[in-house]
């Protein structure tokens, strides 16, 4: 309880301090160094709160997550997030932080996965606080902070998951035409005021994916990338992407191999 | 001129895109969408269905053939409609607000647009890629800039109907444009398209004011 506030309340200050943005260069340049200032992001109460509710027992098996197998061995956590996605031969398919992160839930603790893809993400309009997989996410994925993207390139199924993402990248559908390409293929692009990565810019693409999962001041939570595939999903105007379908997996696994190399700076904190 | 400049752009662009390209993967790309949104209240299914020309630019990721282009060019232009009584310029004080507008069309059982906040239409979402008035500032560069638009090119009928139809359809021009195909797609009416026309054309538009 006592955390929440806490967060609410670092929030509040980051928020006030980001309002002037669109007032001038030198704001951009304050907004931009208060964003690099670690100690104040709240994404560290988060990562906090992850770490709880990842060795709680909990769920109709009243287990913890602490056997759960991220790609390194059950309860290997070092480096795990820094090496996926990756093929699981359990579940026979490519997986993320996040679609493991729902399977361990499902098969350690007994959740429902359907029950749990109900309500993936906090609202921020409603000032929600995180939601469990939000903190999960933001827990585990820490534990690979410092080291250098890396996901594996080996199995049939990761080579195709990185091609068909890719395709799926230029893959023009719904009212506005849109595909991924229209917004993140080019240098120097801006919607409005926000810069927009192109992810055929190495050092664009890997300042993007190492800091992810992010705090958004903004929503005022800590996000993950499966948020950030459905956020602009929204703004194409499709239906609501699914969290954790093979199309969000395979996008999620084409820009990660985009990003091969960079270093992980978690947690990251952005508009 | 400028055409040669996106011809130029596109061509770049296709050059490191195609890096893992070759392969028709539209197959695969269609399967990957049918298993990947969740059906329900409050979804449309129907926006994930390609038409040819959003085919055509996917596949060739927005760089088609000579062949290509032209057949996109012709299909599009034929779609284009025109408003009642063809009065190509509107009132540009609505076209002001349609341009500034960013709402509408969003769906969804998470964050649907809100019904009440899309009186008048919706928002035709221009400063998203376009600088128009020159006082605001908060304008994207997706697009070229449309500052002085009318008073670069005047107002006559090759120009209005050349404006109308870009709005209206942008593919009837550019092939594989990035700007959405307003009118076609059902984003903003005939007569919209032309309020926005005459905000982007008429001399009394702020756009056109130093
Ligand atoms: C209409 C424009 C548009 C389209 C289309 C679009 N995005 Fe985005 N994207 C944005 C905006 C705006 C942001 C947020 C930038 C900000 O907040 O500074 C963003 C942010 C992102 C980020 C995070 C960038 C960072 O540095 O943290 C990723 C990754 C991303 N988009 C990937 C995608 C993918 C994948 C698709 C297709 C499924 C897509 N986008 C489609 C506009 C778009
Ligand atoms: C997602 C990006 C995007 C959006 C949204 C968009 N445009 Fe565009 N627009 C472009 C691009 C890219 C071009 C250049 C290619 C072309 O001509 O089709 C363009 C071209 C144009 C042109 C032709 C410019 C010239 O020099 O001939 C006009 C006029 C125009 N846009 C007006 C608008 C207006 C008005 C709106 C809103 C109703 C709008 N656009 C929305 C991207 C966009």
């Amino acid at each position: 309880m006592k955390r929440n506030l806490t967060v609410t309340g670092m929030a509040a200050v980051v928020l006030s301090l980001a309002a002037p943005l669109a007032m001038g260069e030198v704001s951009v340049e304050e907004y931009r160094a208060m964003l690099a200032d670690k100690d104040a992001n709240p994404g560290f109460l988060v990562i906090d709160q992850g770490e709880v509710l990842f060795k709680t027992k909990r769920g109709p098996k009243n287990a913890t997550l602490e056997k759960c197998d991220f790609g390194l061995g059950a309860g290997k956590l070092k480096g795990a997030y820094a090496q996926m996605p990756r093929y699981f031969k359990d579940t026979k398919r490519v997986q993320d932080l996040e679609s493991r992160l729902l399977t361990c839930m499902t098969t350690l603790q007994g959740f429902d996965a359907s029950e749990i893809k109900k309500k993936t993400f906090a609202d921020q309009r409603y000032n929600e606080t995180n939601t469990d997989i939000e903190m999960l996410a933001a827990y585990v994925a820490y534990q690979s902070n410092g080291m250098k993207i890396n996901p594996p390139l080996k199995h049939p199924a990761e080579k195709e998951a990185l091609k068909v993402g890719e395709a799926y990248f230029w893959n023009r559908q719904g009212p506005m035409d849109f595909s991924c390409a229209t917004c993140h293929a080019e240098d120097g692009k801006r919607v409005r005021l926000q810069s927009l990565v192109n992810v055929y810019n190495k050092n664009d693409v890997q300042a993007t994916m190492t800091t992810w999962p992010t705090y958004r001041v903004s929503h005022g939570v800590a996000r993950n990338m499966q948020h950030r595939m459905w956020d602009c999903h929204w703004q194409m105007r499709t239906p609501d992407i699914e969290f954790g379908s093979p199309a969000t997996t395979a996008l999620i696994s084409f820009l990660t191999h985009q990003a091969k190399g960079g270093t992980y700076d978690l947690p990251g904190m952005k508009r | 001129m400028k055409n040669r400049t996106l011809i130029l752009s596109a061509l770049l662009a296709g050059a490191f895109a195609t890096a893992h390209a070759g392969e028709d993967l539209s197959g695969k790309v269609s399967k990957l969408v049918a298993d990947s949104f969740k059906p329900g209240e409050g979804q449309d299914m129907s926006r994930l269905a390609q038409d040819d020309t959003q085919k055509t630019c996917s596949k060739t990721r927005n760089n088609p053939s000579a062949k290509e282009a032209d057949a996109i060019n012709a299909r599009e232009r034929g779609n284009i409609k025109y408003p009642d009584g063809n009065h190509l310029m509107g009132d540009w004080k609505n076209g002001e607000k349609l341009v500034k507008g960013g709402f509408g069309m969003r769906i969804g059982s998470i964050e649907p647009d809100p019904a009440a906040k899309q009186k008048g239409g919706n928002g035709g979402n221009c400063y998203a890629c376009h600088a128009l008035d020159p006082k605001e500032v908060a304008a994207g560069n997706i697009g070229p800039s449309l500052t002085g638009y009318g008073t670069l090119r005047g107002a006559s009928d090759d120009i209005v109907k050349y404006t109308y139809e870009k709005l209206y359809n942008a593919q009837a021009t550019v092939a594989c444009s990035s700007m959405p195909r307003m009118g076609h797609n059902g984003i903003l009416t005939p007569a919209q398209v032309a309020d926005i026309t005459a905000y982007l054309v008429s001399p009394e538009s702020p756009l056109n004011k130093k």
